[in-house]
Order: structure tokens, then C-alpha cells, then sequence
């Protein structure tokens, strides 16, 4: 299976360990992903918050040349796995933004590259029975809190992926893994986003809350699949801590990461460093299957 | 919920910009207050999603611009989501920040359209994200010169952010849509 693989701009930087993990699981399950040549922004928040055409012109331009490689486009990253899905949805129903968008990327385009985030190759593709028969080690009962946050589930007519009050996409990897997915309530509750910095209070507040509902679960690790969700509740938990008094404690890791975990991927491959609430005791965790 | 609205100032046509701008039928909101049940940040600000619809309808001038959940919106979409009318409430609160931007309303705390600026004028110059240069530029501008500083030494140790600034990226492509964009802009005004 091959398909084209647009990393985001946090894979270069903040998410280098999504990126890593993901290439390293791609390539354990035989899946071939190829970066298009010269990718560029999808526009992120910052974009939509600031002009439409804007943001749907920087997503097309990507998709634009994923176009003529004639290839299904993965997404990892949330975020720019919603940016590009709107820009299709975008330029594909209203042909005023459509022609401004092709006088901006100066050509047509016309919506047609079909979006997939690596999540649904996995199960959709690759398939869960696959997944399970590569696995060589095991969760072994952990109990992991599936957070999916706002990206991959809204504008739901738009994304289309999985359910979007009650996803079980991580989860049931999760359990594949011969780990306990948990039912709790903030699986798809927003975690502030990109006001990581500009309002670092609200998103300190809904970090708090989130990691406080998984601890409160029994989670002994949150599993995400966005580098926004992934750094503000790893990082924002060192304020939550400071801030309020609340030291939650809980690791933050990509389902990439676990999954590269119990495929045995050495956890050097993994971006495991990278985490700033040390995964330790979950790397530990694992045995063999 | 009582809202105010001054007799003297002057609609501007908010809600006829915010029609034109998004598609959306603001009269179809019937104010159930499902999008302020789910927003996560309704009880933090000052202004309810519900509320802002609300201000639209009985057509609130300038004062609905300054209203603090504008910046304090998290692009989550929940309201959207859970409409039972399908109203893309997130949409209107693009267009809102949008006018506010252009009528040059009160940019509230943390001042969320500096940071989007540093952050896109580091995609204009190199086609992604850049990081740093955006840290700098909004830490400067902001002056909150300490946030988050305790933080880097760790960061950097673990290489979490990059320090050179990205490379391989169709910087022209993307020079492009920002100059067109600007001139559709001017065509438009």
C-alpha cells in the first residue's frame, strides 16, 4: 500500500516523536508513505482564524500537487488532517472560494484528493487482524484513556471520521494491543489548542480538567493523536502542577508511539524522549505478547 | 441572560457582513443554548455562544466586536456540532474575529490576532512554521518575555523544538497565495 504522507509543520519541529513513531509503524506494517515534494503549511488556526480563502488556499496548494501524484493523502496530524479536509470540502461546494482559491495557488483545483488519517488507513487498510497478528508485545491490561480532542471529529460532515460524540478508533487499537481502553467522558472535550501560548490560562484550565478526568478513570496514560492535544497536555500539566497544585502525572503518548511500543520498535525510534511527563513506567509496562 | 444594547451606537451591519460572509441563516437560532452547554470556555469568558447570536439578532454595533470570547474561542467547533438548527456558530465566530480585525476592534487579552500574525508571517517567509521566530515575534510583541521560559532548557535538551527554521517547503507557492490574498482583500474593500 502506498500513499502520499503530508507530515505538518509540527513534525519538523514540536512533534518530531509523532513523525518518527509514525514512519516507524508505517513501515513495520508495510505501508509506504511518500512526502510530496515542497509541502507547505495547511494554514493551521491561525489561518481560518484570519481569512478564509486564506486558509483554504494554503491547505489546496499541498493538495494541489498530492493531485498530480495521483495518491491518497495521510494525515497524522489532527489538524492539518481538519484543514485539508475543509479546503477539499471548501473548493468542492462553493465555486466563489474555489476561484479565488485557483487565482491565489494560480491553477484549479477541484477537491478530489481523497484525506485519510493515518488512524483510518490503520484500521480501514491495514485492519485490525493484521495489526494484532504483527503485535510482539503487550499492554498487558493497562488502562489507557483514548483522547481525540476536537480535529479529527468536527466538523463531522465534513471529516466524516468515526463517531463524533463517542470515537473508538484509538480504542480499539487499545484493545488490539491487550490494553484497557476506558470509557470516560472527555474523549473528544477540547484542549485549548492553539492558544497554547496566547492564552496559556484557558489552556491550562482544560488541560487540567481533561488529565483530571482520565486520572479519575484509572488511566494510567492518555493516547492521542494530534501534536496540539499531545503537547498541551504533556507540557500543560507542568502548570496545571505549578498553577493549581494538581501534579497529575499521567504520560501523554502518540497511538503511534504505544503501537510502535508493542510491535517491537526499540523505544529509541519512537521519540519517546521527547515527552516531558516521562513515559517510563509505560515503556516498562510492556510485555511480551 | 439580559443583554444591553445601546440606542446610540450605530449597528454598522454586523450581522449582514457575518451573513454575507459565512451563508448562515442567524434567524434559525431559536437560543436552546446547546453550543454554550458544550463550549469549553463559556464559563471563562464574559460572552456565551448563545449570547453572541443573540447580539446578532437584535443587530449589536461595535460593542459585540470588543466581546472577550472572540479571543478566547478555541476553533473547537463544538457549537457547530452540536446545532440542532445545523447553524456553523464556529463560522460566524470566524467572520466575527474577521470584522473585528478589519474595523480594528479590541484584540482582548493575550492578544490571539498578534500570535496568528507571527505565526503566518513565519509560513510567508518560509512556507511552514517556524517556531522560534514565531515564539519571538509574539513573545516580543506581547511582552510576556518570561512565559514559559522555566520550560526551554528542557525543550531544548530534548531537541523538542527545532532551532534552524524549515527547509524543503515551495516558499514561492506559498508567497503567492499570501500576496493574491492581500490584493483580493484591497478588491474587496
Amino acid at each position: 500500500m502506498k500513499y502520499a504522507y503530508f507530515p505538518g509543520c509540527s513534525a519538523e519541529s514540536t512533534a518530531r516523536d509523532m513523525h518518527q513513531s509514525t514512519l516507524a509503524v508505517a513501515q513495520s506494517l508495510g505501508t509506504q508513505l511518500v512526502e510530496p515534494k515542497g509541502w507547505t503549511c495547511c494554514g493551521a488556526t491561525a489561518g481560518h482564524q484570519t481569512d478564509r480563502v486564506l486558509a483554504v488556499a494554503l491547505s489546496a496548494a499541498t493538495l494541489a500537487k498530492v493531485k498530480d501524484l495521483g495518491l491518497d493523502l495521510v494525515v497524522n496530524c489532527a489538524a492539518c488532517y481538519n484543514r485539508m479536509k475543509v479546503a477539499n470540502h471548501e473548493v468542492a461546494t462553493n465555486p466563489q472560494v474555489r476561484a479565488k482559491v485557483a487565482q491565489a495557488i494560480g491553477r484549479d483545483y477541484d477537491g478530489s484528493v481523497k484525506i485519510r488519517h493515518f488512524l483510518e488507513v490503520l484500521l480501514e487498510d491495514v485492519g485490525i487482524e493484521k495489526i494484532a497478528g504483527a503485535l510482539r508485545g503487550s499492554l498487558a491490561g493497562m488502562k489507557v484513556a483514548s483522547y481525540y480532542g476536537c480535529l479529527l471529529v468536527r466538523p463531522h460532515d465534513v471529516t466524516g471520521f468515526d463517531d463524533p460524540e463517542n470515537p473508538t478508533s484509538l480504542d480499539q487499537l487499545v484493545t488490539a494491543m491487550g490494553g484497557t481502553a476506558l470509557e470516560w467522558p472527555h474523549k473528544t472535550e477540547c484542549c485549548g489548542g492553539g492558544l497554547s501560548m496566547s492564552r496559556t490560562d484557558v489552556v491550562v484550565t482544560l488541560t487540567d480538567n481533561i488529565v483530571g478526568m482520565a486520572k479519575a478513570a484509572g488511566a494510567e496514560c492518555i493516547a492521542v493523536s494530534c501534536p496540539m492535544c499531545q503537547i498541551n497536555l504533556d507540557m500543560r500539566q507542568l502548570d496545571v502542577a505549578k498553577i493549581k497544585g494538581r501534579n497529575h502525572d499521567v504520560p501523554v503518548l502518540y497511538i503511534t508511539q504505544l503501537l510502535g511500543l508493542c510491535l517491537g520498535i526499540p523505544a529509541g525510534q519512537l521519540g519517546l524522549n521527547k515527552l516531558m511527563i516521562s513515559p517510563e513506567r509505560i515503556v516498562k509496562a510492556v510485555v511480551a505478547a | 441572560m439580559a443583554i444591553t444594547i445601546s440606542k446610540n451606537k450605530a449597528s454598522r451591519g454586523i450581522a449582514k457582513r457575518v451573513r454575507e460572509l459565512t451563508g448562515v441563516d442567524l434567524s434559525a437560532c431559536y437560543q436552546c443554548r446547546k453550543c454554550t452547554s458544550g463550549c469549553p470556555v463559556s464559563g471563562m469568558a464574559k460572552c456565551t455562544p448563545a449570547e453572541m447570536m443573540r447580539r446578532l439578532h437584535l443587530d449589536q454595533g461595535d460593542d459585540l466586536l470588543d466581546s472577550d470570547l472572540l479571543w478566547m474561542c478555541v476553533s473547537c467547533e463544538t457549537c457547530s456540532a452540536r446545532c440542532p438548527m445545523g447553524i456553523d456558530v464556529a463560522a460566524v465566530m470566524d467572520a466575527l474575529r474577521k470584522i473585528a480585525l478589519e474595523r480594528g476592534a479590541a484584540q482582548g487579552e493575550g492578544n490571539v490576532p498578534l500570535f496568528n500574525r507571527a505565526f503566518l508571517k513565519t509560513v510567508e517567509v518560509f512556507g511552514r512554521s517556524y517556531d522560534i521566530a514565531m515564539i519571538a515575534a509574539y513573545k516580543l510583541g506581547s511582552r510576556k518575555l518570561m512565559a514559559d521560559t522555566e520550560k526551554f532548557p528542557t525543550m531544548l535538551k530534548k531537541r523538542k523544538i527545532a532551532l534552524l527554521p524549515p527547509t524543503g517547503a515551495d516558499r514561492k507557492a506559498v508567497r503567492r497565495i499570501f500576496k493574491k490574498t492581500k490584493e483580493n482583500k484591497a478588491a474587496d474593500t
